[in-house]
């Protein structure tokens, strides 16, 4: 009996790290909805992008490579260097900000006032131009990210808690340190927001436009900089991603198993994302070892969407989110 | 009356009234082919308290929103501390030291009183970005600064009893002076109250009209308000313009505002043959 007891909570504990990545990517999410009002279909990949970018970049692409080849019947690759990983993470973070103010620019400035159905059909159009923007700058071949972190199962944890319990758990070095950093990332947005004056701005326009320009807020500032701090929870998130299961293309799909998060921990709340994520994560590991051997497996595909429409019937705002009183 | 001399006048009860602060010449403004405004000129001159009256759908609202730069006026200019402004944003107008409140209250409902007021102190906060992120000694000097002005708001307006209360929570009249102290605290050279007392019952007017004599008086703020209750006004203000149908139709001290028969005309009604 323990020895499966044991087993459960290795699933469960495995279910939480990967938890933490939907956790990540449904972060992006909220800062922009509740800045802005936009659900940000590109945050996925954006998180993409920032992989790339930052492959790129660590291993000295050239951008462009194949375009410029087939033009001009050159044959360039690389710069011919490696960057360490601290220079090319900075480098990619200021990617992400630049990438923001262009957002800002030629796309939310026009889009002022706008419905909000009208502002998600641009962030899908922005997501398909940032997917071919990615191919076409640094091609679309799987690529290997190594930034360094710790990678494989960790013999610590094996040892110790086969010491202790008599069972060895297995736990990823690289999903240790991926909890470590979303903590450390959620408890600073957290700090930013509550205590600094961009923080409270950030808040201000999250609750009223209007009122937040009496007050001599700039709205298109504040909007880069929800953008920018976005871009670089993607960074972070694409960093994990693509450590664990190199940089593809289909990196740019966590996107969608972000919106059951969403459901589950509510559009505006921060650490419903977290919690969010930690449960969709659990849930989808557990009930795959369980239930899933009984009707077949594969219940992973599934089975967040199915937990989120249940979420749904009951608690529409999610675990964290506002409560919906529509004023009469 | 006369007309006030370039350095200012001085007022019935004694106040000295200062040159002017800001100069409205000429202003028109249209949405469509309708005209909301139309060739209307005044100033406000600095330490004065200026209202701006009129029958409903008179204009009134859309001049105080010319004025704080939500609405850019088609013809026209605005001068303010002696310079033509040039066409802003609401927020740069914000920065230039002019502090509104609005008809319909915009409060951030989903944050506590202090730090609604603590928004109004934004533009007044010098240090950066990355010092503000890293929350550098300076930031956090500086926060507790400006927290204390606050407080000082907070004791004069008295609503310390509902200081860390979210404004969702407040009732209405209580939400009004919450929304003025959040203006206060941006200490603007002029301050534009948008109907002030619209929707108080008359013990809240009272107390409204005191809050509004006390800013002017103890830090010498300078205030145009909208009204359209004549009598609040008439007691408040040391001048007044009034509005119908966008058009100026009278313009000076409350006692020669209510002897101007076309004032008189427009609130009461005239046969029109």
């Amino acid at each position: 009996m323990p020895e499966q007891f044991y087993f459960a909570l290795e699933v469960s504990l495995n279910g939480l790290m990967a938890g933490i990545m939907y956790a990540l990517v449904a972060l992006g999410f909220v800062l922009i909805f509740k800045a802005s009002g936009i659900f940000n279909y590109a945050q996925g990949v954006l998180a993409l992008f920032a992989a790339l970018t930052l492959v790129g970049l660590q291993n000295g692409q050239i951008p462009f490579a194949h375009l410029i080849n087939a033009v001009f019947g050159t044959s360039l690759h690389h710069f011919g260097w490696t960057l360490p990983a601290v220079v090319a993470i900075a480098l990619t973070a200021v990617v992400m900000t630049g990438l923001a103010i262009l957002i800002e620019r030629y796309i939310l400035k026009h889009l002022v006032n706008q419905e909000p159905i009208i502002l998600f059909m641009a962030t899908i159009g922005l997501a398909y131009f940032l997917e071919g923007l990615g191919d076409v700058m640094w091609g679309a071949e799987i690529k290997n990210l190594d930034v360094g972190l710790p990678q494989g199962i960790s013999e610590t944890i094996d040892e110790v808690t086969f010491n202790w319990f008599g069972y060895g758990f297995f736990i990823d070095r690289l999903d240790i340190v991926a909890t470590l950093v979303a903590a450390a990332l959620v408890i600073s947005l957290m700090l930013f927001s509550q205590f600094t004056k961009y923080g409270r701005a950030l808040r201000a326009v999250a609750d009223d436009h209007q009122a937040a320009l009496s007050v001599g807020i700039s709205l298109r500032f504040i909007w880069v900089m929800v953008w920018s701090i976005a871009g670089i929870v993607a960074l972070v998130a694409g960093i994990m991603w693509g450590s664990k299961s190199g940089v593809q293309f289909s990196l740019s799909l966590i996107a969608l198993k972000a919106l059951p998060v969403l459901m589950l921990g509510g559009f505006t709340s921060i650490p419903g994302a977290i919690v969010g994520g930690l449960i969709i994560g659990m849930g989808e590991k557990l009930f795959e070892f369980f239930i899933g051997p009984m009707i077949g497996g594969a219940t992973e595909n599934w089975f967040a969407y199915v937990l989120a429409l249940i979420f749904l019937v009951f608690r529409p705002q999610g675990l964290f989110g506002e409560r919906i009183i529509e004023r009469v | 009356m006369n007309a006030p001399s370039p350095d200012g006048y001085t007022t019935a009860d004694g106040r000295s009234i200062g040159p002017v602060l800001m100069e409205m010449k000429n202003i028109t403004l249209r949405f469509g082919g309708v005209k909301a405004i139309t060739d209307i000129s005044f100033d406000i001159r600095e330490g004065e308290i200026r209202a701006i009256i009129g029958p409903n759908g008179a204009g009134k609202s859309s001049m105080l929103n010319v004025i704080s730069g939500f609405y850019v006026p088609q013809e026209g200019e605005v001068w303010f501390r002696g310079a033509r402004r040039p066409a802003m944003k609401p927020f740069q107008v914000a920065r230039q030291g002019i502090a509104r409140t609005f008809q319909n209250i915009a409060l951030f409902e989903g944050m506590s009183v202090l730090d609604n007021i603590m928004t109004g102190r934004l533009t007044l906060m010098k240090s950066g970005l990355m010092a503000q992120a890293l929350w550098w000694g300076r930031a956090e000097a500086e926060e507790t600064a400006h927290r204390a002005e606050v407080e000082r708001i907070i004791d004069f307006l008295e609503i310390q009893h509902i200081r860390k209360t979210p404004v969702g929570r407040l009732p209405y009249g209580l939400k009004k002076r919450v929304e003025l102290a959040r203006a206060l605290a941006a200490e603007p050279k002029l301050l534009l109250l948008d109907e002030p007392m619209a929707g108080m019952n008359v013990e809240e007017k009272e107390d409204m009209s005191r809050f509004i004599l006390d800013v002017n008086d103890e830090f010498g703020t300078t205030i145009a308000l909208i009204e359209h209750d004549m009598g609040v006004v008439m007691d408040l203000s040391d001048r007044v313009v009034v509005m119908d149908y966008g058009k100026k139709i009278g313009d000076g001290t409350p006692d020669e505002v209510r002897s101007n028969q076309a004032v008189i005309d427009a609130y009461l009604g005239v046969a029109h043959d």
